[in-house]
């Protein structure tokens, strides 16, 4: 590992691989830094190693990975695993930390393909032992080959909660009840109706196809519910929500040793933030994005963004995103000239432009819901140091008018996640308390380091 | 809580978990391990003492912190099993006020 590369991109990601993968081919320099110990992201986590055992229930888009890992590993791209990145400023200098010392790389060009996280569902007893997230479960299905025991509950919206879903169904697991959150009609009503309209056909056609398999199944699936929460002392016992039929509402309780929840995912972008990236917010996609050009141009001149941290994407197109970056990074770094540029960049547009088609529609469908941005008083929003709604919104009456004053008086974001899991609620808690616009409320500041590091580690720099 | 999909022949490494010895299989992160196993908690809450377990699974949340050979604070989902490796609850602010 040297100390400067012509180009260092962070997240090996389906935008990450592509990117450096390119980038190498087209003659740069390039450092691929990723904090897993292998290639692939989290939508392809652990597909190099994915053996005969979990290859059936896993599914062809999962394996399709592995191309893209091969075309990275062959490139001659430098890559640096189980490197978390601790430290970045706006000098393009990221901090790495790996084997148990940190490291300093600086670069005249930083690719940030840093993904997405899944979008924080706060509702009452979210934080108790035995409900994770539906990512969280997939994670251990790709990773560790672990499938939940006991009884099961899904809930929230969005095609991850379908698919995770099918992939336990061909494991074998049972699925007590999923609890569909969508607003409006509900997608086991929208999706049909609107599929032909569509000219991203084949993922339409998998949508169903899970939607089938979930029915054939005989899974009960609660639609159009209201108050979900989980109850439990030391951990989950029951899942309860109501529903509405006409003018009566039912209450409804499930006895569940496991919940997983999952309602969309949304940009991370907190390296982006500490780069001086600008971050915009997305109406459609309710989320922060960092904010680009075509060719993946932040706004600070040396820095390129791919992929699901400049607003959802998904897997194909983010790895579109990434080759588009590494043209636009040849052109900077004066490997390739403009009219070569554009040239090569024909295909991947149009490619680009079918891989996004579907987004605008799954965007509605699956819109969030307002009852996880807005929580009830009582319901905690930080994890981390354990502040409820309520208490957010008496200091935003107090005066606290953005996240960085609620963050100074109630300790919310201030512990080691850094606000992942609590900034979008409490952005949109001070923008409902102030009426003021999600722009005008701004983020938390992300500040180093971003991983914990022991003085040791630093010392070794 | 989890159980592996088929019990095929893996490699596995021997670790402890607070009292107990664990075989579990090799190339899985703590927070997995903590899982299969059966564990109730990673840690307890600084603030109301409460217990957690694993919540993202991918470096996020910072849910599963644990003390992992002696190293507090370690996220348990982004480290690796070994063989003898000794994993314990991370106890909340309580453990600052004991070690005093």
């Amino acid at each position: 590992m040297k100390s400067h590369y012509q180009l260092v991109v962070i997240g090996a990601g389906p935008a990450g691989l592509a990117a450096a993968a390119e980038a190498a081919r087209l003659g740069i320099d390039v450092a691929l830094v990723d904090e897993q110990k292998a290639p692939g992201g989290q939508i392809y986590r652990n597909v190099s190693a994915a053996g005969d055992r979990v290859k059936n229930y896993l599914g062809k888009d999962y394996l399709r990975g592995k191309r893209l890992v091969d075309e990275f590993l062959q490139s001659g791209a430098t890559y640096i695993s189980n490197a978390p990145v601790w430290y970045l400023d706006e000098r393009l200098e990221s901090g790495i930390l790996l084997d148990g010392a940190s490291h300093f790389i600086s670069a005249d060009r930083l690719l940030l393909a840093t993904g997405a996280q899944e979008r924080p569902m706060p509702l009452p007893g979210w934080q108790l032992p035995g409900v994770m997230t539906a990512g969280a479960g997939q994670i251990l299905l790709k990773s560790a080959a672990m499938i939940p025991t006991g009884r099961l509950v899904l809930a929230g919206a969005g095609p991850l909660l379908l698919l995770i879903a099918w992939q336990y169904l061909q494991t074998g697991v049972k699925i007590d009840a999923i609890i569909d959150t969508a607003p409006g009609s509900g997608l086991f009503e929208t999706l049909p109706r609107l599929a032909r309209a569509l000219p991203a056909l084949d993922y339409l056609l998998k949508g169903l196809s899970f939607m089938l398999a979930i029915k054939k199944a005989g899974i009960p699936v609660y639609k159009a519910i209201d108050n979900l929460r989980v109850e439990g002392r030391e951990s989950i016992e029951s899942v309860h929500f109501s529903t509405a039929r006409g003018k009566s509402s039912t209450e409804i309780g499930i006895e569940a040793d496991t919940l997983l929840l999952h309602q969309g995912v949304i940009p991370n972008i907190r390296l982006p933030l500490a780069a001086g990236c600008k971050v915009e917010w997305d109406t459609q996609q309710q989320s922060w994005r960092v904010a680009k050009d075509i060719w993946g141009q932040s706004s600070v001149d040396q820095v390129l963004v791919a992929g699901d941290c400049a607003g959802i994407v998904g897997a194909r197109a983010g790895e579109l995103q990434g080759r588009l970056c590494a043209l636009e990074s040849a052109h900077q770094l004066q490997k390739i000239d403009l009219e070569q540029r554009d040239r090569a960049a024909r295909g991947i547009k149009s490619s680009l432009r079918r891989h996004l088609s579907i987004r605008p529609f799954l965007d509605v469908l699956y819109a969030p819901s307002q009852a996880y941005q807005l929580p009830q008083d009582d319901t905690l929003v930080c994890r981390c140091e354990e502040v409820n709604a309520g208490q957010i919104r008496e200091a935003v009456r107090m005066g606290c008018v953005g996240p960085n004053q609620v963050k100074a008086f109630t300790r919310c974001g201030m512990g080691p996640c850094q606000g992942s899991q609590c900034a979008s609620t409490v952005a949109a808690l001070v923008a409902d308390e102030t009426g003021a616009s999600m722009e005008q409320v701004g983020y938390f500041r992300v500040r180093p380091p971003f991983k914990p590091i022991t003085l040791g580690e630093l010392a070794d720099t | 809580m989890f159980r592996l999909v088929e019990n095929s022949a893996t490699d596995t490494v021997t670790l402890r978990i607070e009292d107990r010895e664990y075989a579990v299989p090799a190339g899985i992160s703590v927070a997995a391990a903590v899982l299969l196993c059966g564990v109730d908690k990673v840690r307890t809450t600084p603030v109301t003492d409460s217990p957690r377990l694993p919540y993202c699974m991918m470096g996020i949340c910072f849910d599963c912190l644990m003390r992992i050979d002696g190293v507090p604070n370690q996220q348990a989902c982004q480290v690796e099993v070994a063989q003898n490796m000794t994993i314990e609850y991370q106890q909340g602010a309580a453990e600052l006020l004991q070690q005093e």
